[in-house]
């Protein structure tokens, strides 16, 4: 059994659980144990992108620190959070600057931040896991069905930093996806952003930005679509909502733990075969 | 002592006269003076007037960089009778008076400067230098439009010269291109008959489907091991029917002529005017050299070319001259995935675009769309992909492509011409059009052709059902742009070579950050290399268009012919030496030589008591040694030694240094 | 303490660290941008405007608001200048000119009960001014 620190998130201790529960159960079944770090902190949802903040990244040095000192992995399931967390790591290492305010403001709270590994849990599955072995775990293949992957921009940008992939060509939810035995569509907007939190004072905009998504990858054939954070999820199934038809015509968004979960076996067949 | 003004390139900065006036009470200084232009005849009048009145045994002369004009000196105080190496140059104009703003700092480091070099003159000695022969043959590497011209110019003056090329035919790049800027002439109507001259000349041979394995020697005298990879087809057999190519039964291969964009069979001649228009087997498809099965080429072969048992082979040959003309390669676009190219056949590169137009392409010049063979009626060509880009980003390259804006003009133009009801858009960040009648050229596509000129990179290329959704922003309208194209053609950067990099290794040639091949100047000696012996010839030197790279070609094949037509050559005096008594023999000098010129001979020392013995001692080939100096800094004995910069005379610059210094 | 003119433009470079002046004018940003029909000053216009040393119209006008902070300007920029990081200073420089800086949404937009809590962190991370 791996044992890696586990960073959930808010969103995933209320509105997210799918995502949180199967990721967790998943694991286990695939000989990871997922030990959720203790007392931590919201990440703030957005990295502050700029040179001289420092407060409002202290939650994500908390975090990795914890992780240190644990000297195990910091793995994070929400897209959000693991861009925060990643970045804060690329500043604690780059930016001396920063990493000496941090030090200043946390002492020895701080403490080997900058020495945390850091994954999210498709990294995990990918670079931990592999991808072979999930295959090998498979009890219940999702045959038939074309799963359209949806990165949005956390989990791929900045492309410099987060190194998790090509950022303009990704492959790692698609190649998840196969695993899994279905079939996954490579559509253009998958990288392109849903709207994000604009939502809340760009409304119509927003809805737009997620039904181009939706229409790009329902031209390229998608039965589903498969997201790994919270707000994208929500912000694809607000457009989809938003769109003419019934819902019987419109694409299911879901967490690529539940197909994770349906694969594996641990979760009630719904968007398998 | 000699000080130059420059104009007020030094004098701008440093007091010269009080550089003159300080030096005059320096020991061993009988005269000193400054003059405006040291290098110009009048100047060399004083020095040589001095030298003549005082009868001076060396001189110092202050003035610019030694690149710069040593040469010239040294060949006035030679005309007056002074060895040439009694001549030492203090540079206070690079190295001093246009890295300074402060007059007196500037003025108290070129007396310093001044002084380090009276310290070496006092220990410096004649040099006499060598003599050597010169082969007078040419190698030109590379058989593109670059290395055909080089050497057909040099054959024109009656020389032998060598191409190597490492595809099965000459052509290069050019080969492959439809029309040429900025007059729309056919490029192989250009190109073919100096293919076949160049097959022709007497004094030229083609080695085809050859690399060169090793290069060995100096100016006027190397030696280079050819490697003629195995082809299967005996050359001088093989008529070019292409009989065998019509019956192999392995057809699936992605031709490399045509980019991919068609199929050739296993055994195949690249493209219809290929010289020599001999067939080739590609051993990684040929069913018979894999697993010994088929032999279908060799039974229809009436002339008996097929020769499966052929084995590369190394030749080895004697040239006076190498001429690099590597030329260039468009980058992968890989890391460019915005542009879709993975996911839509019709995102195609300009070179791709080439084949499209051209008669002798897949289409036989009917311009389609690659994915369904229809005709486009919206064409966007994006320019500057990869070029001017950040290089820590990693995803392309730093400098201008510099034939893009053209030959986007050209494919717009190519393209109206097809089909004047298209629809056909250029997005660019600038257009750049220096060069005859460039600018004209690209007025016409916009003013006559109707070609839309849009500035604004295009930001993602969204495939969309059948068509091409190509997202930008009209930078001057301030609008964005959403336009369906049906195809899309990208202006890829271009690179030096792959090979170039082995081959600049091989030669001692050194490149830029680049990868591309340096210049000795670059105003002044644009076509040698750094590396006696080796020029530059077309884009392998960077990014350049036809014309320009056959004027380069012409260029280099005159300082061939320069170099070809001296009986003798004159080394460099300046040259590694080696203390015997004090060499260990312990290899280290020869190991770092770059130029192979350092031997090691058993000798009899006298050793106490009146006995001898025999001991390993490094010698250096003077002919050889180009006076690098990287034996002398390896040395662990202090052994080696480099004649001009012996290490007293270092030591004697660093002490005059460090005395005046505050 | 109001920031404007050449000053402003040095708040903004000091705070977002990109060199705006390696900016070309390709406009690959504002051609990748998804919110470019929202904003009167579009991302190109950021990198020209504090390269110039007159920005002052950015902190007028609500364009900085409209960016959904999605990064593929930056990544697109083939000069590294990073057009977000300088929208976000704007945000930043705003957000700190008065103590009290706040966001708060209409009530309606909680109605569905579905709103990630990740959502409304965000925004009050970007929106607060």
């Amino acid at each position: 059994m791996v044992k890696v620190s586990y960073y959930p998130g808010c969103t995933l201790k209320n509105k997210a659980k799918e995502l949180d529960k199967y990721a967790v159960r998943c694991a286990e079944i695939l000989g990871v144990e997922m030990e959720e770090i203790e007392n931590w902190q919201c990440c703030g949802g957005v990295f502050c992108d700029s040179s001289d903040e420092v407060a409002t990244k202290l939650s994500a040095v908390r975090a990795l620190a914890c992780a240190a000192r644990r000297k195990t992995p910091l793995v994070t399931v929400c897209t959000a959070c693991h861009n925060v967390i990643k970045r804060t790591l690329h500043a604690l290492r780059y930016d001396a600057v920063f990493s000496e305010r941090v030090r200043n403001y946390l002492g020895d709270e701080a403490k080997g931040a900058e020495n945390a590994e850091v994954y999210h849990y498709l990294e995990l599955l990918r670079d931990v896991v592999g991808f072979e072995t999930l295959k090998g775990k498979v009890v219940n293949e999702l045959k038939g069905k074309r799963v359209a992957a949806y990165y949005g921009c956390l989990f791929l940008r900045p492309g410099s930093v987060m190194q998790t992939d090509d950022a303009e060509d990704p492959r790692i939810m698609e190649s998840f996806i196969k695993s899994l035995g279905a079939e996954p569509v490579i559509y253009p907007m998958r990288n392109e952003c849903c709207g994000a939190y604009t939502f809340f004072e760009e409304k119509e905009a927003a809805l737009k930005k997620g039904a181009a998504v939706l229409k790009s990858a329902e031209n390229f054939g998608a039965d589903l679509i498969a997201a790994a954070c919270p707000l994208c999820r929500y912000n694809l199934e607000s457009s989809s909502k938003s769109l003419p038809g019934g819902a019987e015509k419109k694409l299911p968004v879901v967490y690529f733990t539940e197909l994770l979960a349906e694969a594996l076996g641990v979760k009630e067949a719904r968007y398998g075969m | 002592m000699f000080v130059c003004h420059c104009g007020t390139n030094i004098a701008g900065t440093v007091d010269v006269e009080a550089v003159a006036d300080a030096m005059k009470s320096e020991s061993g200084v009988v005269y000193s003076a400054t003059y405006q232009y040291m290098c110009s005849q009048s100047g060399q009048d004083i020095i040589k007037k001095a030298i003549r009145d005082y009868e001076l045994g060396g001189i110092v002369v202050c003035s610019c960089s030694p690149r710069m004009h040593e040469a010239t000196f040294r060949k006035a105080a030679s005309s007056v009778g002074m060895n040439p190496y009694m001549v030492e140059i203090a540079n206070i104009r690079e190295q001093c008076s246009w890295v300074h703003k402060n007059r007196e700092d500037a003025t108290s480091k070129a007396i310093t400067l001044a002084r380090a070099a009276v310290a070496k003159l006092k220990l410096n000695f004649p040099l006499t230098p060598g003599e050597s022969g010169v082969t007078k043959r040419a190698l030109v590497i590379g058989g593109g439009i670059a290395g055909i011209q080089t050497a057909l110019d040099i054959a024109d003056a009656g020389y032998k010269v060598d191409i190597v090329e490492k595809s099965p035919t000459i052509g290069g790049k050019m080969a492959q291109l439809d029309k040429t800027f900025p007059t729309l002439d056919c490029a192989a109507c250009i190109l073919t008959p100096k293919m076949v001259d160049a097959a022709q000349n007497e004094n030229i041979r083609i080695f085809s489907y050859s690399e060169v394995e090793s290069v060995s020697g100096y100016v006027g005298n190397f030696t280079v091991t050819v490697k003629k990879k195995a082809r299967y087809v005996k050359e001088d057999v093989c008529t070019g029917c292409g009989l065998c190519t019509e019956k192999c039964p392995r057809k699936k291969i992605p031709s490399e002529f045509n980019l991919g964009m068609d199929n050739r069979s296993a055994v195949y001649i690249p493209f219809a005017q290929a010289v020599p228009k001999v067939a080739v087997i590609d051993s990684e498809h040929c069913m018979m050299l894999k697993e010994n099965k088929c032999g279908v080429c060799s039974k229809v072969c009436t002339a008996g070319a097929i020769d499966y048992t052929q084995k590369d082979e190394y030749i080895e040959e004697k040239y006076g001259a190498i001429v690099v003309a590597t030329g260039y390669e468009p980058i992968s676009l890989e890391r460019f995935g915005e542009y879709a190219r993975g996911m839509s056949p019709d995102v195609i590169t300009s070179l791709e675009f080439e084949r499209l137009t051209s008669a002798a392409g897949p289409t036989h010049g009917k311009l389609v769309r690659p994915s369904d063979k229809m005709k486009p009626n919206t064409v966007v060509f994006v320019q500057c992909v990869g070029s001017r880009c950040e290089p820590s980003l990693g995803k392309g390259k730093e400098y201008c492509s510099k034939i893009c804006c053209m030959y986007t003009a050209k494919h717009a133009m190519l393209t109206k011409e097809k089909y004047p009801d298209a629809e056909v858009y250029v997005f660019y960040i600038d257009v750049r059009t220096p060069g005859k009648n460039f600018d004209e050229f690209y007025r016409r596509a916009a003013e006559e052709y109707g070609v839309k000129y849009i500035k604004g990179m295009v930001g993602k290329i969204t495939p969309d059902g059948e068509r091409l959704n190509v997202s930008a922003s009209d930078l001057i309208c301030r609008k964005k742009l959403e336009i369906k194209a049906d195809l899309v053609v990208l202006a890829a950067a271009i690179e030096p070579s792959p090979t170039a990099r082995a081959l600049a290794t091989k030669l001692a040639s050194s490149m830029d950050t680049n990868g591309f091949f340096t210049e000795a100047h670059p105003k002044l000696r644009p076509v040698e290399s750094p590396t006696a012996g080796v020029f530059l010839s077309g884009a392998c030197q960077g990014p350049r268009d036809i014309p320009e790279t056959v004027a380069q070609a012409g260029a280099a094949a005159a300082k061939v012919i320069g170099l070809l037509s001296k009986e003798r050559l004159t080394a460099n005096p300046c040259v590694a030496v080696c203390d015997e008594e004090m060499c260990s023999g312990c290899s280290v000098c020869g190991n770092v030589c770059p130029y192979g010129a350092i031997t090691y001979v058993e000798k009899e020392f006298r050793v106490p008591g009146g006995r001898t013995k025999a001991r390993r001692v490094a010698s250096v080939n003077e002919a050889v040694c180009q006076g690098c100096g990287c034996c002398a800094v390896a040395c662990m004995s202090g052994a080696m030694e480099l004649k001009g910069f012996m290490s007293s005379q270092i030591m004697a610059e660093v002490d005059a240094i460090c005395r005046t210094s505050r | 303490m109001e920031c404007k003119g050449e000053a402003l433009c040095a708040e903004v470079i000091r705070i977002s660290a990109s060199d705006v002046g390696k900016c070309m004018r390709c406009g690959k940003c504002s051609a990748s941008c998804p919110s470019y029909d929202e904003m009167e000053y579009h991302p190109h216009e950021f990198a020209y405007m504090v390269s110039s040393g007159d920005a002052d119209a950015l902190l007028e006008s609500d364009s900085a608001y409209k960016c959904v902070s999605c990064l593929t300007c930056s990544e697109r920029c083939p000069c590294g200048v990073a057009p977000s990081r300088l929208v976000e200073a704007f945000r930043i420089i705003k957000a700190r000119e008065r103590s009290n800086a706040a966001f708060a949404p209409e009530r309606s937009v909680f109605d569905d009960g579905e709103i990630p809590g990740q959502a409304l962190v965000s925004a009050f991370r970007k929106f607060s001014k």
